[in-house]
């Protein structure tokens, strides 16, 4: 099957804060979408179709909120579409929309995923008692503490290094306007002297919990050589799942993220992707999951991710800059975390990320998870067209 | 960003009119839920201290709770089978701030018991023990609430230390 090659042509998104109360959850979208039209210098009438994402709907209480943002993301008489996979929704969400440029369907499409946690309480939403469980789970810290816990045995890695990551994160935000935390103070002492919330995770190494929302204009060939600034094309993209709980599942290292990035990078030619790429935007609710991702994604070899950790080459100067914007550690606002990863690789190869550029950044791989580690989307830009 | 009562300010006859920003309304949500055959299986036998499971005919994982199926090879698992009380702590996390609405003092230790037989690990609580001596490999066994014996897992108050050795690395090693 041929597929239209795809390139991401606007951006936006809102400044992730705790509570923006000057806008209801339409108001927020909208502000999204308007700049990401902005930087496609695109109207509303330019848009073929309109596809929404966010995390699950009693997290704000408000069920199906696709159904009243439809004249908010301008998509009166048109297509519109919601996505839902939990965490990962936000890239998952930009993926059903770049298949529709690919497949032909649509010529340019309006992607837009957001979350409002200030009206919201995803702790309780997350922690929903179970007939079959012991109801022990506090929230998404309570499920993932474990794992990270194995995941430090597993590897013997030293304690530094989840403040490590949580440290480099919050301080590569500080170059970036639309991060949530902009914390100038923080001191590496600091994050690792913060309480234990669910011992071995600390208060520092946690996502904050945000209102924001990402949008993308994708459009196809005809679309790209109409845009102002530099496209970024999408060289892959792939989603994997695999149930929450099976015999043999691997929390630490799930089967369906190694498969899922080996997709992407064959789709895009990538055989050695530390060498390969330039930028990772990486999914980091928790700051020892970048290590853990890092081997999960093929950075590194199995036990190996904290290592590149502890040698600097996560960081802004290192040679595979991991979260340059900040990461979910710095703003997560969740059903849009997904989209602004995606959304901040795209940046980086279109070199339009500010402060935060990484020099000369080629290729970036955009990568989300959600639910019990079991759902996965990633996506990887480029700033040339694609070969086929 | 405007503020809401620059907005007001704006509106003739509004100015100075205490803005409305939050508006609270509670929602409240409560399950009817069908457990099916497997399950009812394994949620009668608690209240007699009874530890249902199934194995796989085509995989031999062995699942508890049971759940009439094998998610990975998606086939029935008629074969039932009852399993002891004793496992090993595959991991854990101390849990120290309440989450709304779960029933539970903090802190607490949270974590997955292998039941001995078993290939998936069990969700519990760890108690009996200060939460600095529990670890990864250690052997436990199942403390029964007699108070609330009855088709729920809160028949099982938690997990305590048996003081056996710890158990070997490679015995637990892929079932967390
Ligand atoms: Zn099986």
């Amino acid at each position: 099957m041929s597929k239209q090659p795809v390139a991401v042509v606007g951006v936006g998104q809102t400044k992730h804060v705790a509570a923006r109360q000057d806008v209801s959850i339409a108001g927020l979208v909208r502000e999204a979408a308007v700049r990401a039209l902005a930087d496609a210098e695109l109207g509303w009438a330019d848009i073929d179709a309109v596809v929404v994402g966010k995390a699950p709907d009693f997290f704000e209480g408000v069920m199906m909120p696709e159904l009243y943002l439809a004249e908010a993301l301008g998509a009166v008489g048109k297509p519109m579409l919601r996505v839902h996979t939990a965490g990962s929704v936000g890239g998952s969400t930009a993926l059903v929309a770049a298949n529709l440029v690919a497949a032909g369907v649509h010529g340019t499409v309006l992607t837009v995923a957001f979350e409002k946690q200030s009206e919201s309480n995803a702790m309780w939403g997350l922690s929903l008692p179970v007939p079959f469980q012991q109801p022990l789970t506090a929230g998404a810290g309570g499920f993932f503490a474990p794992h990270v816990r194995a995941y430090m045995r597993r590897t013997g890695a030293p304690d530094a290094v989840g403040s490590m990551v949580a440290f480099k994160d919050r301080r590569n935000a500080l170059k970036n306007p639309y991060a949530h935390l902009h914390e100038h103070d923080l001191t590496l002492e600091r994050v690792q002297s913060s309480p234990m919330l669910w011992d071995p995770i600390r208060y520092s190494e946690t996502c904050p919990s945000s209102d924001g929302a990402c949008a993308l204009v994708l459009t196809g060939e005809r679309g790209a050589a109409r845009t102002p600034r530099p496209p970024a094309w999408v060289h892959g993209g792939a989603m994997r799942s695999e149930p929450t709980i099976f015999a043999g599942k691997d929390y630490v290292s799930p089967q369906a993220g190694r498969d899922c990035a080996a997709d992407v990078y064959r789709q895009a030619g990538v055989t050695d992707p530390r060498r390969q790429l330039d930028a990772v935007e990486m999914y980091v609710p928790f700051s020892w999951y970048e290590p853990m991702w890092l081997e999960n994604l093929g950075f590194a070899d199995q036990g190996e991710g904290w290592k590149l950790v502890e040698a600097g080459v996560t960081e802004m100067d290192g040679d595979l800059p991991v979260n340059p914007s900040g990461g979910v550690l710095s703003s997560n606002p969740i059903g849009a975390s997904g989209m602004i990863r995606f959304a901040e690789a795209a940046l980086q190869v279109r070199g339009l990320a500010g402060e935060h550029q990484i020099d000369g950044a080629r290729r970036a791989l955009g990568h989300a998870y959600g639910g019990g580690a079991q759902f996965f989307s990633m996506w990887l830009v480029g700033s040339d067209r694609p070969d086929r | 960003m405007t503020t809401a009562a620059e907005l007001l300010a704006g509106i003739p006859g509004l100015a100075g009119v205490e803005p409305v920003t939050r508006v609270t309304i509670p929602a409240r949500l409560e399950y009817t839920y069908s457990p099916g055959s497997a399950q009812t299986r394994f949620l009668t036998a608690l209240p007699q201290k009874r530890l249902l499971a199934e194995r796989c005919p085509q995989c031999t994982r062995v699942y508890v709770p049971p759940r009439g199926a094998c998610p990975t090879c998606g086939i029935a698992t008629p074969e039932q089978l009852e399993l002891p009380h004793t496992g090993t702590v595959t991991t854990f996390c101390i849990v120290n701030i309440a989450a709304k609405g779960l029933d539970v003092e903090v802190p607490y230790c949270y974590a997955y018991v292998l039941l001995d037989g078993a290939h998936v690990g069990l969700h519990a609580r760890i108690g009996d023990t200060p939460y600095a001596d529990v670890r990864i490999g250690q052997r436990v066994e199942a403390v029964w609430d007699e108070r609330r014996l009855g088709p729920s897992l809160a028949s099982i108050s938690h997990f305590r230390p048996t003081g056996e050795p710890d158990a070997d690395p490679e015995s637990y090693r892929r079932w967390m």
